[in-house]
This record gives structure tokens, C-alpha cells and sequence, in this order.
């Protein structure tokens, strides 16, 4: 049995906001399958389960804001029977309107082995999980009301207290139309957003604690290289003419095809630095730096580019840019990159020496394309160049590792058909 | 079609990839990667998209023929006829 709780979704990860259950008590989980989606500060994530299993309870409320590592949900392994304090019948229990889940309970050990304790536990009004009835004196939900006050759940009536909303203004889609904490969920979301709509601070704010603590906590240091990108860009291009536009390329496409290539090769440079010590990855995840628009960036993965076509690596760059600036990467996406490439695009400075984006122990910086004179067969010719810069962990290596990651790299844009 | 009709649909294509891009204040020859700032991937889908909804395949080398709405409108429509 498990208990899925809050993960973390990068280094700068501190709490994130329940708004979406896509199971209920009783359903299959397959590892891999998303299970709910948190709004963190990198806007709405979708979070994976990472085991088989049946969906036993389901612990935390939409719209709840929990700590990383606060119980979201439990989950039996195959052959795993209810835990014997759950009881089903409990009065309590059966009284509960299914619009209600559960919230983090503390006094619920079981399932909370990271005995994470709610701010306020005596302003939540807990659902009774067995053992605790007497914690839920609740009436029935849509029992009629002294002084004409409007029907609503225990828990949608502290909330709206706390939102300061007049239940009376909600229209509740509980029994008798009662006013469940969904409907104030509703209300409140689309309020805040109205009311803060600052997502870029929020964002600014997550960028600022991973940058800050990346150069307080990874001695950095750089290789660079200018690479003659010419045979790629005509190879590209030959490629795209006789391509719809649905099927073309992008040199990004080539760089993180070239990255994946060359980080399996050098495995000091594809990892993540966890508890003093490199764990090289045996994929290579590539991270994306995607910028949005108005600003910010996330730099989602693509999981295992290192055995994607190239092709194959454009449509999943495609992808991952779509779903980042709609809002909808998955957790593993935030977590699991073993390198980052950050690229320039066409227009830009000619080299960018990164940060690397903890843990992982490398990134590939990518200036735009420049027009320079260069020599080719020992005469000067017009070329277009960019300059790599490879930001490395010195932990985790040292610059004879870089320099070979640079070669390799460098070796595939030269004859990109070994892309 | 129109050149109207062009017109629209090169907006809404545009907007549908940069909703931050308010359709009102958008300039006849506002570039779309130094002014607006589309990068090679935002022009990509708005190539892609057109191409969807106009049927005009609108190869790389024409890229910079589409690079502002005025002259977008004006290849498009020849394109189109």
C-alpha cells in the first residue's frame, strides 16, 4: 500500500494546489497514469502515478494548497487488502457526499507517514475517517438549516467562511441543493484568478529560488565551441523542401537530437547529483528550455530522446511547446531531465553561457546562427556558425568529460545524417 | 476567397498561437519574430496551420514573404487565386 503524496516538481518546489482528481475510490492505476493535476507556480502540472494499483481514498480536497510530500491519495498494491480501520459503513462515512474527498487528515496515521500536519487542523472539518467520528459531528448535508441559512457540506461552510463568500450567493450542486466545497472551488478559482493574475510573479519567483540555489550550490564551469552548422542547416533544408509544413524540422530539433547522442556517450554528463553524488541516467531525458510568452521559461523533458529519430525528436519538441505553454506537462516531465538544452533560436546573441538546472549536472547553451567569415579547405569562406556553450557541474566532472561531450556533439552536426 | 477572408484567417491563426496578441492593436508591418516574438517553432505552427486551413503550402523560403500581416495578406491571396 502507498500513500501518493505531493511531489516535488523541481528544486524550487515548495507546495502545489490540488484543482483536478481524474480518479475515484475504486479505480486501476498503471504506473504512469495521471492521477490529478497540481497548479504550481509553473502553472498546472499533471501528476503520474508511479505504481499499479487500486485507488483506495482519496486524502486531499480540490482547491487544497499542500506542502511537497502532503498525502494526496491511497493506494493498495495488486493482492493488498483494505487497511481494517477503514470502515466503510461507518455512519460518518456513508453520509459523506461524494463531492467531498477526504482532506489530509492528521489524525489518520496511517496515512500520513510523513507526518505532515495540516496549518490548521481544527479549522478543517474532517470527513470522518473510521476512528475519528467524534471528530465529525456534522449534521446531514442537506438536513434544513436553522434561520433559513442556505444548505451546504461542513466543509463548504467553513471555506466559504474563509473565503469570506455568502453560501447564499452559490448555487450548490449537492443533494437538495445543498452548496458542496466544488462549487466554492469553482467560484474561488476563477476569482483568484481574476483578483491576482500575476502568474508571471509566481513564475519569476520559481525561476529566481532554482537559478539562485543552482549557483549557490553547483560549482559551474563552461566549455565553449563554434560550431560550422552549415552541412546540418543544408542537409535541413533539402529535407524540408518537399515536407509538408506539419513534417519539417527545426535545427532545435538537430541540437537536441545531437545533445541526447552525445550525453549517452558521456555519462558524467547525464545524470542527476542526488546526495552528494552523481547518479548517471542510463536515458537520456532531455530538457527543453521553453520560453513563454510574456516571459519566464519551464524546461520540460523529453523522456528518452536518446532513442528518438530525429523526427521523432521534433514531433515530441513540438509537443512538449504546445503542452508548456498550455499549461499541461506531466510531472515526470518535470523531474526526470538529465540534461538541458537551451537554444537561442534564429534571432539572438551569438552565445549564452547557462545555469544549470538542479539536479542535473549539465546544459547545453545554444547561441543563435551567425553569418562569419570562416575557413573552409584553408580559404576564408561566409558560414553560418553557432557557438555551444556547455555549463557544467564540476562535482560531477571534469573538463576533459565536456570537452569529449563538445566532440561528439559536434561530430553529428558535421554529418547530420548520423542524426 | 477574399482578401478579407485571408486577412481573418491569418489573425486567428496568428492569435491562436500568441493569445497575448490583441488582434486590435496589431500592426499592418509588425515584424513576426523582432516585434511580435514568435520564435521558430511559434512560425512553424503558424505555417502548418495555415497550410491546414488555406491549402497553400508555404515553403521555408517564402518564410520571410509572411513575415508582417501586410505581407502575408498579399502573398496568401496570390497564392490562393
Amino acid at each position: 500500500m502507498g500513500s501518493f503524496a505531493m511531489p516535488s516538481l523541481g528544486a524550487d518546489m515548495e507546495a502545489g494546489t490540488l484543482v483536478e482528481w481524474l480518479v475515484k475510490p475504486g479505480d486501476e492505476v498503471h504506473r504512469g497514469d495521471v492521477i490529478a493535476v497540481v497548479e504550481t507556480q509553473k502553472g498546472a502540472i499533471e501528476i503520474e502515478c508511479f505504481e499499479d494499483g487500486k485507488v483506495f481514498e482519496l486524502q486531499a480536497d480540490l482547491g487544497a494548497t499542500l506542502p511537497v510530500g502532503a498525502p494526496l491519495a491511497l493506494i493498495l498494491g495488486p493482492g493488498e487488502t483494505e487497511p481494517e480501520s477503514k470502515e466503510p459503513e461507518a455512519p460518518a462515512v456513508a453520509a459523506k457526499p461524494e463531492a467531498v474527498p477526504a482532506p489530509a487528515t492528521a489524525g489518520n496515521p496511517e496515512a500520513a507517514p510523513g507526518h505532515f500536519v495540516p496549518d490548521k487542523p481544527e479549522a478543517t472539518p474532517r470527513p470522518a475517517v473510521a476512528g475519528e467520528a467524534k471528530a465529525a459531528p456534522g449534521p446531514a448535508v442537506a438536513a434544513p438549516l436553522p434561520g433559513g441559512a442556505t444548505a451546504a457540506s461542513p466543509a463548504a461552510r467553513v471555506r466559504a467562511r474563509e473565503l469570506g463568500i455568502d453560501l447564499a450567493t452559490v448555487t450548490g450542486s449537492g443533494p437538495a441543493g445543498a452548496v458542496l466545497l466544488t462549487d466554492l472551488e469553482v467560484r474561488n478559482t476563477a476569482a483568484a484568478r481574476a483578483q491576482t493574475a500575476s502568474p508571471m510573479v509566481d513564475m519569476r519567483k520559481a525561476i529566481a529560488a532554482a537559478m539562485a540555489r543552482s549557483k549557490q550550490t553547483i560549482p559551474h564551469f563552461y566549455l565553449s565551441e563554434t560550431i560550422d552548422v552549415q552541412p546540418a542547416l543544408a542537409w535541413m533544408d533539402a529535407r524540408n523542401a518537399d515536407r509538408a509544413p506539419s513534417d519539417r524540422l527545426l535545427l532545435g530539433a538537430l541540437f537536441v537530437r545531437a545533445t541526447a547522442l552525445a550525453a549517452a556517450k558521456v555519462p558524467s554528463v547525464n545524470g542527476q547529483f542526488v546526495d552528494g553524488s552523481l547518479r548517471p541516467s542510463e536515458r537520456v531525458n532531455a530538457g527543453v528550455a521553453v520560453a513563454l510568452r510574456g516571459g519566464g521559461l519551464v524546461a520540460p523533458a523529453l523522456i528518452d530522446a536518446g532513442a528518438m529519430s530525429v523526427d521523432e525528436t521534433m514531433a515530441g519538441m513540438r509537443d512538449l511547446v504546445f503542452r508548456a505553454r498550455a499549461g499541461r506537462l506531466r510531472s515526470s516531465e518535470m523531474t526526470e531531465g538529465t540534461i538541458t538544452i537551451s537554444s537561442h533560436g534564429e534571432t539572438g546573441a551569438e552565445a549564452m553561457a547557462g545555469v544549470i538546472f538542479p539536479p542535473q549536472v549539465a546544459l547545453v547553451g545554444l547561441g543563435a546562427p551567425k553569418l562569419r567569415p570562416w575557413v573552409v579547405d584553408g580559404a576564408v569562406a561566409p558560414r553560418t556558425v553557432v557557438t555551444l556553450t556547455l555549463s557544467v557541474d564540476h562535482r560531477a566532472s571534469d573538463g576533459r568529460q565536456a570537452a569529449r561531450f563538445i566532440a561528439e556533439f559536434q561530430s553529428h552536426i558535421a554529418s547530420p545524417e548520423t542524426l | 476567397m477574399t482578401k478579407q477572408d485571408i486577412r481573418t484567417a491569418f489573425i486567428e491563426e496568428l492569435v491562436a498561437i500568441a493569445p497575448d496578441i490583441d488582434p486590435a492593436t496589431l500592426g499592418e508591418n509588425d515584424h513576426l519574430q523582432d516585434d511580435l516574438e514568435l520564435d521558430s517553432m511559434d512560425v512553424l505552427n503558424l505555417v502548418t496551420a495555415l497550410h491546414r486551413r488555406l491549402n497553400v503550402d508555404i515553403p521555408e523560403t517564402d518564410y520571410p514573404q509572411i513575415a508582417t500581416l501586410a505581407r502575408a495578406v498579399s502573398y496568401l491571396t496570390a497564392r490562393v487565386a
